[in-house]
């Protein structure tokens, strides 16, 4: 599948994808250097985008290490704090590695970074599955505008942005082509799917 | 999603999906450790019994505290006639308690959809009299859908006592709305009244012969008959059914080992089923039983989660 | 001649024909014609149809023992709002009717009333068991009169009782009017017509032939006794061909249906709504078509309304575990001339026919459905046959809300009704003189 002509109510390209690439590259340096190689990692995406990026950093990581770290999914819909703000939503697929959490190195990996709430509902989410060692947080965008006292300690971009703007993050295997734009000054038409993207 | 689970009626065929999808997902949590999720944490659901299920109702017991509702059970033998209060000063009396969802079993038919018109609560029917039992059906689908891949096509027999099955009713709705071709056995007495005209518009086909309906099937469900029948003059007596409707060792013989074998429980061993096809490799009583879990918990979660749930 | 006991109906159209005044002097029509009106009092029914007064077969007052759902008093006053000069009123009560002092009682509040002739109908068997029979004897000698013997509610299944029953009352010329329903085809739990409805909704129905093996084996009773049986409320076509029979074989028969089973149909039952649960059950349109044409050509000789006022709190149970019964004396006459006068089957004078002279003769009540004719006591009612009503069961003077016919229209309705020259409704209020 080919990339859509750019249209200007789509907003702008902050990153191609050669950025994305470079980007997760780096992230994948970064996680072996923090943990001192792959031993003990797990690395959990969040459901949709966080699933394909944490499958690319395994990739990148086996590359440079040789090494196949686990990957698994960790949905967290179940555990929003905002249920019931907006109409019931089938949960997407949860799947734990088989070797499990406990007493591993989890790295969370989502796309956009935003108020911080899906972190929380995915340490949520993780308590019920088991007790890792220590919890890292990777994410391809960081845009700002944090509701609770959390942080990232991988960051493919820091992205300033307006609250009123969106920030849509395009991967390859669910969209056909990688990019991350940023469009709407406070006209509102974002879709509620990449909202949760950024959430 | 509609506010109420009264009968099959009230689902798309979008619907089952989705409760499927959800299912598929609950399943998983059953595997877990921890089979706590918090989605419905702060809702009260009342799982008002009229009338005895055990497996039902502790079926959506446990489905509710997975996800972390606040469950109660209220069981009433008997009809609230007889003690002289009406069903609408009872259910509204339980529900001034402030409660979310009604989880409703009643010897009577109807009964749900009745009480739906009088609460706010959400109603989910466990069961109203010889009328529904959507999640009942939904369960059978899911598990055989699991089991079979998919239900399109596939021809389900449904044997028994159909007049006073709500689990024949709902079956019924649900197979045929995800493309089965299922046909209904029972003999002539225990055909439901009407139901010449009313199978040909709701495309299932009936039969008297379980011998010639049999070979053809690619799943069975068998459902229970009571022994009360009899004296009803339904049938003749126990052993007279098995011969004519029974699944029997010399049916299961028939039937081939891979074409799954369904019961909603609780079986009458040697009457309707014998032992050797309750427990044969491709019996699913139990798959429904974990899948029963599953669907009562997508089922919850769909009705109780989201905005507009009360 | 005093106002008070001299009323000119002006301008009425006698049985929906030819135009008249009508004379009413100490509560006897005096004189039909173009009478002076010097010293009446006028009414004015120009546009309106007179009718003698209506004899309702078979009402349900309530009274003694669930007040709280009718009484005799409120009864009454529906009845003559419907049109009714007359009532029977039915044995099912606690206590039942089955004694001549509890007949007495019925009487006695129907006379205290004053609003139509309340006449109690006596129970066939004692406390409606079905077993032994009550005293006929001594109701029909009692100040009631009792004619009319029902177990209604119940069937008198046995036949061995119907059967003396039938002969004990030609003693004194009275009538059995059967509950026409074999408990053994229709269980205690049945609460709708069986047919594909009750299949579907997995309700316990009874079928038609669970009236129709009744009808007929009474009809071949009544020609062995020698005796007269009447049908309440025959709802079935099957129950028509036995009646067709049976008039055809002289056998003395007589039938009612009621105005719920000449138009509402079963399918009304898919929201479980109890307002709908009545007994016999309402049957499909085949039926329906049958009883009016039935109605129509006389084999079905009377409209009775079954009129079953019930409490709010004993209807708002499960569908099988509510009451069964609907209000109908209101109701009734709009309803008929709605099924029956406006779709051309009946005339206005075949209602009269239906609904006042033969019920009347059924019941043996000599002053009652005589005509409009100079000489006759004057029970009349007057209707405005250009109506366009919709009926508010909150405006029912019923004490009981459990009215099938909430909300839908009719192009009839009653204006006056006089008791023997006394009005007791007057322009669709009842007039509270008494």
């Amino acid at each position: 599948m080919s990339a859509p002509p750019e249209t200007t109510d789509e907003g702008r390209v902050v990153l191609d994808a050669r950025d994305i690439a470079r980007a997760l590259t780096r992230i994948s340096h970064e996680i072996l250097e923090r943990n001192k190689g792959s031993e003990d990692l797990v690395l959990l995406g969040i459901p949709t985008r966080g699933v394909g990026l944490a499958r690319r950093i395994a990739e990148r990581i086996a590359a440079t290490e040789g090494v196949q770290v686990p990957v698994g999914s960790l949905d967290i819909t179940l555990y929003r704090d905002d249920l019931r703000q907006q109409p019931a939503r089938g949960p997407q697929h949860t799947e734990v590695p088989p070797g499990g959490i406990d007493g591993r190195t989890v790295v969370l990996v989502d796309d956009v970074l935003y108020s911080g709430r899906t972190v929380r509902a995915a340490l949520d989410a993780m308590r019920d599955l088991g007790r890792p060692d220590v919890v890292r947080l990777a994410v391809l965008v960081d845009r700002g505008h944090r509701e609770l006292p959390i942080r990232a300690d991988h960051v493919g971009k820091n992205l300033p942005s307006a609250r009123t703007e969106r920030v849509m993050v395009r991967l390859d295997e669910y969209d056909g082509h990688d990019e991350v734009r940023i469009a709407g000054t406070g006209t509102g038409t974002g879709t509620g799917q990449d909202e949760v993207g950024g959430a | 999603m509609r506010k109420h689970l009264l009968s099959v009626d009230d689902l798309t065929v979008d619907d089952i999906a989705t409760i499927f999808a959800t299912a598929a997902e609950m399943h998983d949590v059953q595997r877990r450790e921890v089979k706590k999720l918090p989605a419905l944490r702060g809702r009260t659901v009342i799982n008002l019994f009229f009338e005895d299920s055990t497996r039902t109702r502790s079926s959506f017991e446990i489905a509710g505290k997975w996800l972390s509702a606040d469950t109660i059970n209220i069981t009433g033998k008997g009809s609230s006639a007889s003690k002289g209060e009406s069903l609408r000063d009872t259910v509204l009396t339980i529900t001034a308690m402030g409660v979310d969802a009604l989880v409703m079993r009643h010897s009577a038919s109807g009964a749900a959809q009745q009480v739906a018109q009088w609460v706010d609560a959400s109603v989910i029917n466990a069961g109203d009299g010889t009328h529904e039992h959507p999640s009942q059906a939904l369960l059978d689908a899911y598990t055989l859908q699991r089991s079979l891949g998919t239900l399109e096509g596939k021809r389900v027999l449904l044997v028994g006592d159909l007049t006073h099955s709500r689990v024949f009713r709902s079956n019924v709705k649900c197979l045929t709305r995800l493309g089965a071709e299922v046909t209904v056995v029972a003999p002539p007495t225990l055909m439901p009244s009407g139901v010449d005209t009313w199978s040909r518009e709701a495309g299932f086909a009936t039969s008297y012969d379980l011998d010639e309906a049999l070979p053809k099937a690619d799943a069975v469900m068998m459902l229970r008959v009571q022994r009360e029948r009899m004296s009803g003059g339904f049938f003749p007596s126990a052993r007279e059914y098995t011969v004519g409707y029974g699944l029997t060792r010399d049916r299961l013989a028939v039937l081939g080992p891979d074409v799954p074998i369904c019961h909603p429980g609780p079986m009458n061993r040697g009457l309707e089923i014998a032992a050797d096809a309750a427990d044969a490799a491709q019996s699913l009583v139990l798959d429904q039983v974990s899948s029963g879990l599953a669907v009562r918990m997508s089922i919850l979660y769909h009705l109780l989660a989201g905005e507009g749930a009360s | 001649m005093t106002e008070q006991n001299t009323i000119l109906l002006r301008g009425a159209s006698l049985l929906g024909e030819q135009g008249a005044d009508v004379l009413v002097v100490d509560g006897v029509i005096a004189e039909v014609g173009s009478p002076s009106a010097e010293g009446a009092r006028v009414v004015d029914a120009d546009g309106l149809v007179a009718l003698p007064g209506l004899v309702d077969l078979h009402t349900h007052l309530r009274e003694p023992g669930r007040e709280d759902a009718e009484t005799v008093l409120t009864g009454s006053r529906a009845a003559a709002m419907g049109g009714f000069t007359a009532v029977l009123a039915m044995a099912n009560t606690s206590p039942v009717t089955d004694t001549a002092e509890a007949a007495e009682r019925v009487h006695d509040l129907g006379r205290a009333a004053g609003l139509v002739d309340v006449h109690p109908v006596g129970a066939v068997t004692k406390a409606l068991a079905g077993e032994e029979l009550a005293e006929l004897g001594l109701m029909a000698r009692s100040r009631a009169r009792v004619r009319v013997f029902s177990d209604d509610g119940r069937c008198v299944a046995n036949p061995r009782v119907m059967r003396r029953a039938l002969e004990y009352v030609k003693a004194f010329g009275g009538v059995v009017s059967q509950h026409a329903q074999d408990p053994d085809l229709a269980g205690p739990q049945s609460c709708c017509h069986e047919g594909e409805l009750s299949g579907r909704l997995g309700l316990p129905g009874w079928p038609g032939v669970a009236e129709e093996v009744i009808v007929a084996r009474d009809v071949m009773l009544a020609r062995h006794t020698g005796s007269r049986v009447h049908v309440a409320h025959a709802s079935t076509a099957g129950t028509v061909e036995v009646l067709r029979w049976a008039r055809s074989q002289g056998i003395a028969v007589t039938a009612e249906v009621t105005p719920h089973h000449l138009l509402l149909t079963t399918d009304l039952l898919g929201d479980y709504d109890p307002t709908y649960k009545v007994n016999p059950p309402l049957r499909p349109a085949e039926d329906v078509e049958a009883l009016r044409v039935a109605l129509a050509d006389g084999t079905i000789d009377a409209v009775a309304t079954d009129h079953a006022p019930h409490a709010r709190h004993d209807k708002e149970h499960a569908f099988v575990d509510a009451a069964f019964g609907m209000l109908g004396l209101e109701t009734a006459l709009p309803v008929v001339a709605s099924v029956m006068v406006e779709t051309g089957l009946m005339t206005w004078a075949d209602v009269a026919r239906v609904m006042s002279t033969t019920p009347a003769a059924i019941a043996g009540l000599k002053g009652q459905g005589r005509g409009l004719e100079v000489g006759a006591p004057a029970n009349i009612v007057l209707v405005d046959p250009s109506a366009d009503v919709t009926v508010d069961r909150d405006a029912s003077v019923s004490l009981s809300r459990n009215n099938p016919w909430h909300g839908r229209t009719f192009g009839a309705s009653v204006r006056h009704t006089l008791l023997r020259g006394r009005p007791t409704v007057l322009d669709g209020s009842l007039v509270q003189e008494h």
